[in-house]
């Protein structure tokens, strides 16, 4: 981490700015894929440092927010079982389903447990063995290996009252279904760097030649982000689509095999229901045959995991680029962190608690208060 | 965490609090007599009596209280004993004081380990002894087992105020400087890696010091303090935004500027968590007139090399607002909605 503020110097961000200015003469339209890359473009305001018509698009890459609200709501009714632990993610907790969050249910009385690894809740599976202990599982390809080496843990060492609801994601097949949407206008992928890290950038090769969309494997610095414009915005105006990687001192083409071999012994390639984005075929994981045990919906029949609800919330075209945060006539009034109508506005990784915390004008704050 | 290795009573761990530790009986003299009292000595008068008598001098005197929660009661850097008493001892140096007297009041769980408390309590004795103030009274109560969780302690304190001028958020003026006492956000992260075992290497420790010494210096060196405030919970971005606030306002402040030290910034990206809304129990913003800047630096650099002058006040802006200047831009700081969670990748 002592890189860090090499990657924020503002001189050489500058510098790197300037570069993309001198070689952009035409206007572009780049989706970032990542939500941590979101908040630090609008934290950082990469995109006042681009040349004018060059637009970017924020992405699906947000975990909490692609959640569908119906496992939401099923992990609230298997949290709220008297003889249940429910474990996820700090940020899982606050997010909204159809009715409330599980927060809302800790504040109930469910026994709901923030932790940082799935590991974690094997070890309160072994501490609590009267109980289950339920893992909601979400995130991309970066967090779906450590869920798989809690499985594999669990079955090593015999912990029975330990199990899983899956909603793990995986990217390359939601850039085909955006760019497969005649409405989008993405000419240009930053990939992510931390998913790219464990996945490698082999499955974006495919999907830069058939669509035509130069792809840049981007970290979530300043300079990476400019750096990984600039690599895109140069295929663009040479006319080439490759894969490039900005991340190269995280990323191999390959990435990381024993990562992958876990993830591939654990689980199964599934269609997965993305939340405001529908169904997208071979997008999820779900528990291969052999672990379908782990699985708590099995465990819990009487948990149904229901469709997503209408709402008024835009939040599934903004996951899709298609709208800005500010585009929809809720942003700051009635939805806000303290009161979300969406996932998006609720997560470190959305792009509505992005533009809410880092775009609201100065007056905004005392109208808000 | 350090453990003095002159103590000169014998250890008591494996010993239990019980319910009658708090009923004011034989067992309640014993916990004082051998636990308070020798932690104590040397900061303390009597702790029999039910109140302690104490001569005001002239002037004004400044008067805080605190209670304090933290899990766990023991990180890197510190307990929730020398959390306590630094508490006490810094708000009151916030109010251009010089801290004299504490008073501690214990929640103990039944079942709290005895050499635990003996610990604490030892912690909070050298921690006073080392900000030069008195512990002059105290109370215990024993909560029956799963009533509390372990310890809490609530310290108030007495100082004299000894600013010659007031110092609040009304006396801020366009112009001032915000200067920041040292690097950012260490309490914080060393509680948050310590409660959920996230093993950092090497572990990043509190911050949790008193800082009393550091603001009678900027008084003797007749630094104008118009408003001082110690950047706990919610950080430099929730002290400067109340502030503003307040004095109605407009802050900028320069993100390059602002000290955190690569360890906290790292484990704040790894996370997720703005550093600025991480807690500190050690370091303070004082915002002083521009003349006196640099000396005021100056001297709070003699006690923490990396503190900085991180923005101003500014001579026009929307009152209340606080702006932190980023490389393409410059966006408004906010109370937080929320609590900081940690995020998901």
């Amino acid at each position: 981490m002592k890189h860090i503020d090499e990657y924020r110097d503002p001189s050489a961000a500058q510098r790197c700015a300037d570069a993309i200015a001198a070689i952009t003469t035409r206007p572009w339209t780049i989706m970032e894929i990542c939500g941590g890359q979101t908040h630090s473009i609008v934290r950082h305001g990469i995109d006042r440092m681009l040349p004018e018509g060059v637009t970017l698009l924020h992405g699906p890459g947000c975990p909490v927010c692609v959640t569908p609200p119906g496992m939401i709501d099923a992990a609230i009714a298997i949290a709220s079982r008297p003889d249940v632990i429910c474990c996820s993610f700090g940020d899982m907790l606050r997010v909204p389903g159809n009715s409330g969050s599980l927060m809302a249910a800790r504040g109930r009385g469910a026994d709901v447990r923030m932790v940082y690894s799935p590991l974690d809740a094997v070890k309160i599976a072994q501490d609590n063995p009267g109980r289950e202990v339920v893992f909601f599982a979400i995130g991309f390809e970066t967090t779906a290996p450590a869920t798989a080496m809690a499985v594999l843990q669990a079955e090593g060492m015999g912990v029975e009252n330990f199990s899983l609801l899956v909603s793990h994601v995986l990217v390359p097949p939601a850039m085909e279904a955006l760019l497969g949407d005649p409405d989008n206008g993405v000419q240009g992928f930053l990939a992510a760097g931390h998913v790219c890290t464990i996945a490698g950038y082999r499955d974006y090769e495919p999907i830069a030649q058939r669509f035509g969309i130069p792809i840049a494997v981007t970290g979530f610095e300043p300079l990476d982000l400019l750096q990984g414009l600039y690599m895109v915005i140069r295929q663009l105006e040479e006319g080439r689509c490759g894969v490039e990687n900005q991340y190269a001192r995280s990323v191999r083409a390959d990435g990381n095999l024993v990562a992958q071999a876990a993830v591939a012994r654990v689980f199964t390639v599934q269609a997965q229901d993305w939340r405001g984005m529908g169904t997208i075929p071979a997008s999820g994981l779900g528990l291969a045959p052999h672990y379908a045990g782990f699985d708590a919906l099995r465990r819990f029949p009487m948990v149904a995991v229901e469709p997503e609800r209408a709402n008024v919330c835009i939040s599934g075209e903004v996951l899709r680029g298609v709208r800005k945060p500010g585009d929809c006539p809720a942003f700051g009034t009635h939805c806000t962190p303290e009161h979300p109508l969406g996932a998006t506005m609720v997560s470190s990784e959305g792009a509505c608690a992005a533009y809410y915390r880092y775009r609201r004008p100065h007056t905004a704050r005392q109208q808000v208060a | 965490m350090t453990i003095s290795l002159n103590c000169p009573i014998p250890q008591r761990d494996g010993e239990r609090i019980e319910l009658a530790h708090g009923s004011g009986g034989l067992l309640t003299h014993r916990l004082i007599e051998e636990i308070f009292r020798p932690a104590f000595a040397q900061s303390c008068d009597d702790l029999t009596h039910d109140g302690a008598v104490l001569g005001v001098p002239d002037g004004q005197i400044a008067f805080t209280t605190d209670s304090y929660v933290v899990q766990p009661l023991f990180f890197p850097g510190g307990d929730i004993g020398s959390l306590a008493v630094n508490g006490a001892v810094n708000d009151l140096a916030m109010c251009g004081a010089r801290p004299l007297w504490l008073s501690a009041g214990f929640v103990i769980e039944e079942g709290f380990g005895i050499g635990d408390l003996q610990r604490i309590v030892h912690s909070m004795g050298a921690a006073a002894k080392a900000a030069g103030v008195r512990l002059v009274t105290g109370d215990t109560k024993v909560v029956e087992r799963g009533k509390g969780d372990g310890l809490y302690i609530n310290t108030s304190g007495i100082g004299t105020v000894v600013a010659p001028a007031p110092v609040n958020p009304a006396q801020v003026r366009p112009g001032d400087r915000i200067i920041v006492s040292g690097d950012l956000g260490r309490h914080g992260m060393a509680v948050m890696a310590a409660r959920e075992d996230l093993g950092l290497e090497p572990p990043i420790v509190s911050d949790c010091a008193p800082v009393s010494e550091q603001v009678l210096r900027l008084i003797e060196a007749d630094i104008p303090l118009h408003c001082l405030r110690d950047l706990t919970r919610g950080g430099l971005a929730t002290a400067l935004v109340e502030i503003a606030d307040t004095a109605g306002v407009a802050m900028q402040i320069e993100q390059g500027d602002i000290p955190i030290s690569p360890p906290v910034r790292g484990a704040c990206e790894i996370l997720g968590l703005d550093p600025l809304y991480v807690a500190n129990e050690g370091r303070f913003a004082a915002l002083v007139p521009p003349e006196a800047a640099v000396l005021a630096l100056s001297i709070l650099r003699e006690f923490d090399i990396s503190a900085a002058i991180v923005g101003r006040v500014e001579e026009t802006g929307l009152p209340g607002s606080v702006a932190l200047r980023t490389l393409g831009g410059s966006y408004a700081l906010d109370l937080l909605a929320c609590e900081q969670l940690p995020r998901i990748c």
